[in-house]
């Protein structure tokens, strides 16, 4: 692994990089076949290796749902059961691995707390009194109360709320009647507001099902709160892993020495809140030392001037004031990044709804790659791939909402997911239309929206609240009706457009039928458009046939692909700046903005300025959160593998101060915060692995809803104590980092 | 014959627990029981601190305590170098699992035996790697050979200082860790 630097990062014509994935290939079997009884066969096809296996194995490629990087999975299923779960080594997302996660797939889909029928609420909200419904019931039930909301609300009084595959299948129930209500949390409650400061940047975002990050090839890899490994993506990690393993310098930027951190030649213990800060004297010494790259910003930036003349009073003796940080640490850090330039990236980051400001926090981290000219450079952000894939939709145009859609506030730069929080505010305060239907289908909005409180009230507001998932989550089990649907490993999907360094095909297929009455949402919405009247918009057949027409009009062979799971698109890799492979910037001006002019038209900072937030007060402390490996949110709690690893969260505590307010290391405690919101009791873990100021805990943890029965009542809930958050002005997302907790002892 | 050893490169461990999840259903390791564990360990003071990533399994010792202090002969030293248990002979007496050093074994509640990392003997036959090997994440666990002087195994061995754990014990184990701390550049 370790030559693969030199072979990598050196290479950047066209094809080069197209011999990248096919190396991979053969540097898999080269290992597989070295040793001298491990001859094992590289995977070619699900059939080849059932051939050669024989007997009662059926192996079946498809697309992990455990969390949303859309790994490549080969269930092999024995007698109608799916006994193992391995990577795709076909598929870039997975190379033949998967993690704890991907591992423990067959938890969820033998689950015994699964949905199993589809159930109608019989008593009130929350208590958890259902009965039994049949599909055609409920089905039936849920169109009439759609309709009664229609009739007298208007269609626009209907949203969805999603995360995952299965949204796709109800925005045609929910637009198809005329409503444009539709918001996915991961907009809002995460990577938001990265993606739109790097669009005002560069005109377009980092993508979020893999972020292009060319951390195989990078020499200084600076990640700001990013936890990887402990935040487990799959390629990525082994692309971390990778460079950790030939000596890149890993620069850490975290209040919390993280597994991240652990593996970092610089681990800078930042004072939360203050990244801007430190981001802003990086800029200021890039450009006075003459780090920069003049060439590129010339060539590809406007405005490096007034950039130039902007930050010049971030000084490093303030910046280490403001962070906390020692001032040696914040300029050796910045020149290391100079001198490795560009082959050196910050990680744009993922989760990026931290303080309110967090647009602009993400396009200092946008300018200070711009400036190394790390954008379309080995070790840097890879340039996406060339595909030109056109649309495929079996169903007409949505009809144009009855009414303007209200997610998108008055945030000039809310994305096309929409906010949640506002669809939710609107539900509550029924201005400036009333909306009286939810349909959530694979989110756990309690769990995930701040506030947690308000999205109570806000469903106590509604007629009716329909949920379509796997798990009785929190959430699930305040719904009027409940539709379960199948698991990733029992459903089609897809087909999807993966885009790594080159561009490819996947799918998901079932390794198995789907057990007790669950349905692929897919059908569910289908069945469901129906029932409305809405028969143009449900699927011709199955989904199985729209994803052969589909692939057949993309060229692509659906037999191929089934028996394979991934299929690449041949010459769409070209992630390095050449001479023939210039970057594509979709901004105003074309270029790279260091000084943003669709911020300008919208009056709002047209450069980062810093201005402090507010910090804790002496015996509080910032709550901070973050993830665990072997969990994605609150989806994984329940899973039996996965519980056993890590049943409950702890909350961090830096060891002095756990000395200072005399609690013990394992001591179990709560947490109150600003708003007298007291948390479930949850395990002290004092460390020295924290700053004073903060404290940290696993999200996903202090499931309530009691048919969870493994993760019921484990661990303390994250998303009850922030009950404050702070909203960028400039796109809407809910920075969740400005919540404030005392520790209480246990009497 | 091959002799089959472990290298894991501890810098390259990322903690994710892949490996665990994939050997307890690979193997069919009952509930609250493991073949295989992730040990992060963390040295210092804030902000000065330092940390050992470590997995943890059986040792396939050369010098085994397990088989030599099985009463029955379950527990035995293979010609491939791994330590395996012969489910039929074992009475559970427990003793192989007082005898070794390194707590890699336990008692299968529902059938009685005793059990371990088989170093997936079952795989090892069909010609693939160990199933926490195939799905590391970071690549951090390496197997093979150690008698093929080509294998990667023998190249690490080669390439690196390494050690074994509790050396002192005289057991002679078959797993061998590398770069106990990340490179710091």
């Amino acid at each position: 692994m370790a030559g693969s630097f030199d072979r990598f990062w050196i290479s950047s014509t066209k094809e080069d990089v197209m011999a990248f994935s096919r190396r991979n290939f053969l540097k898999y079997a080269a290992m597989s076949a070295g040793g001298t009884l491990l001859a094992e066969t590289p995977f070619l096809s699900a059939r080849a290796r059932e051939k050669a296996e024989g007997g009662n194995v059926r192996y079946v490629p498809t697309t992990c749902e455990m969390c949303f990087w859309k790994c490549g999975v080969i269930a092999k299923v024995v007698g109608g059961e799916v006994v193992k779960l391995e990577g795709n080594p076909l598929h870039p997302q997975s190379r033949g691995r998967l993690c704890a996660r991907g591992q423990a797939g067959i938890g969820l889909l033998y689950d015994k707390d699964r949905l199993k029928v589809p159930m109608i609420r019989t008593g009130p909200r929350g208590e958890n009194r259902y009965k039994q419904a049949s599909w055609d019931e409920a089905l039936g039930y849920v169109a009439d109360k759609l309709k009664g909301v229609e009739d007298k609300y208007g269609p626009e009084a209907v949203a969805l709320f999603a995360h995952g595959s299965p949204g796709t299948y109800f925005n045609n129930v929910v637009r198809g009647m005329g409503s444009a209500n539709v918001a996915y949390p991961s907009f809002a409650q995460c990577l938001g507001a990265r993606e739109v400061a790097w669009e005002l940047t560069y005109g377009q975002g980092p993508n979020s099902t893999c972020e292009r990050v060319d951390l195989a090839n990078s020499r200084v890899i600076v990640l700001f709160g990013t936890h990887l490994g402990e935040n487990m993506h799959n390629s990525q990690t082994q692309e971390f892993a990778e460079a950790v393993g030939r000596g890149a310098k890993i620069i850490s930027v975290d209040p919390r020495y993280s597994t991240a951190a652990s593996k970092a030649s610089m681990w800078l213990p930042i004072k939360p809140g203050t990244d801007l800060a430190l981001l802003l004297t990086w800029i200021n010494i890039i450009i006075s030392e003459g780090w920069y790259d003049k060439e590129y910003v010339e060539k590809y930036t406007t405005g490096f001037e007034e950039l130039k003349k902007e930050v010049k009073s971030y000084t490093p003796a303030w910046a280490a004031q403001e962070t906390d940080l020692p001032m040696r640490q914040i300029v050796e850090s910045v020149r290391d990044l100079g001198r490795y330039a560009p082959n050196v990236m910050l990680h744009p980051g993922r989760h990026f709804s931290w303080h309110g400001n967090d647009v602009q926090r993400g396009r200092a981290m946008a300018i200070v790659n711009a400036l190394l000219g790390t954008w379309g450079r080995p070790g840097g952000i890879w340039l996406p791939p060339k595909v030109n894939l056109a649309g495929f939709s079996e169903n007409p145009e949505h009809p144009k909402a009855n009414k303007d859609a209200v997610v998108f506030g008055d945030y000039p730069f809310a994305g096309g997911e929409g906010l949640t929080q506002v669809l939710r505010e609107t539900t509550i305060k029924g201005d400036p239309y009333p909306i009286k239907a939810w349909i959530v289908a694979g989110t756990n909005l309690i769990k995930t929206m701040p506030k947690p409180d308000l999205t109570r009230r806000a469903i106590d507001n509604l007629d009716l609240l329909v949920a379509v998932d796997v798990m009785p989550t929190d959430t699930v089990m305040m719904a009027d009706v409940i539709l379960p649907e199948a698991t990733y490993l029992e459903r089609h999907d897809g087909l999807f457009t993966i885009t790594t360094r080159e561009a490819g095909i996947a799918l998901r297929q079932p390794a198995v039928a789907p057990m007790y009455q669950s349905k692929p949402a897919w059908w569910i919405g289908s069945e469901l458009c129906k029932k409305m009247g809405l028969e143009q918009y449900a699927v011709k057949d199955t989904w199985e046939g729209r994803m052969r027409r589909q692939a057949k009009k993309w060229g692509i062979g659906f037999d191929e692909l089934a028996d394979t799971g991934y299929v690449a698109i041949p010459g769409s890799a070209a992630p390095y700046i050449t001479a023939t492979n210039q970057p594509v910037f979709k901004t105003p001006s074309k270029k790279i903005e260091l000084v943003s002019s669709e911020l300008e038209e919208e009056d709002f900072d047209v450069i980062p300025k810093y201005e402090p937030i507010e910090q804790p007060k002496k015996g509080e402390y910032r709550l901070l959160y973050g993830r665990s490996p072997v969990h994605t949110f609150t989806r994984t709690v329940n899973n039996q593998w996965l519980w056993e690893l890590k049943k409950e969260n702890e909350v961090w505590l830096n060891k002095k101060e756990a000395d200072r307010i005399g609690v013990k290391n394992g001591e179990i405690v709560r947490l109150e915060n600003q708003d007298r919101v007291v948390s479930e009791p949850v395990r002290v873990r004092a460390t020295e692995r924290i700053r004073r100021d903060c404290v940290f805990m696993i999200h996903g943890f202090g499931q309530h809803s009691p048919a969870m029965s493994r993760a019921y009542n484990r661990g303390a809930d994250d998303q009850k104590l922030i009950t404050r958050y702070k909203v960028d002005p400039i796109c809407g997302s809910t920075g969740m980092r400005v919540n404030f907790v005392k520790i209480i002892k246990e009497a | 014959m091959p002799k089959y050893a472990m290298v894991i490169d501890q810098s390259r461990c990322v903690g994710c627990m892949a490996c665990v999840v994939a050997c307890k259903r690979e193997n069919h390791v009952p509930p609250e029981q493991y073949r295989t564990r992730v040990l992060e360990m963390v040295n210092g003071e804030f902000p000065r601190l330092k940390s050992e990533m470590r997995s943890e399994l059986c040792n396939h010792c050369d010098h085994a305590p397990c088989v030599t202090v099985c009463p029955t002969g379950a527990s035995h030293k293979e010609d491939d170098g791994t330590v395996q248990i012969d489910r039929r002979k074992c009475v559970g007496c427990k003793a192989c699992i007082a005898a070794c050093p390194y707590n890699a074994r336990y008692i299968n509640e529902e059938h009685g035996y005793a059990d371990k990392c088989s170093f997936c003997q079952h795989r090892l036959r069909a010609g693939k790697k160990p199933a926490c090997v195939a799905t590391c994440i970071g690549q951090s666990r390496i197997f093979g050979d150690i008698d093929d002087p080509n294998s990667e195994v023998s190249r690490m061995l080669r390439d690196n200082s390494y050690r074994v754990l509790k050396k002192a014990a005289g057991t002679r184990p078959n797993v061998y860790y590398i770069n106990q701390f990340p490179k710091k550049s």
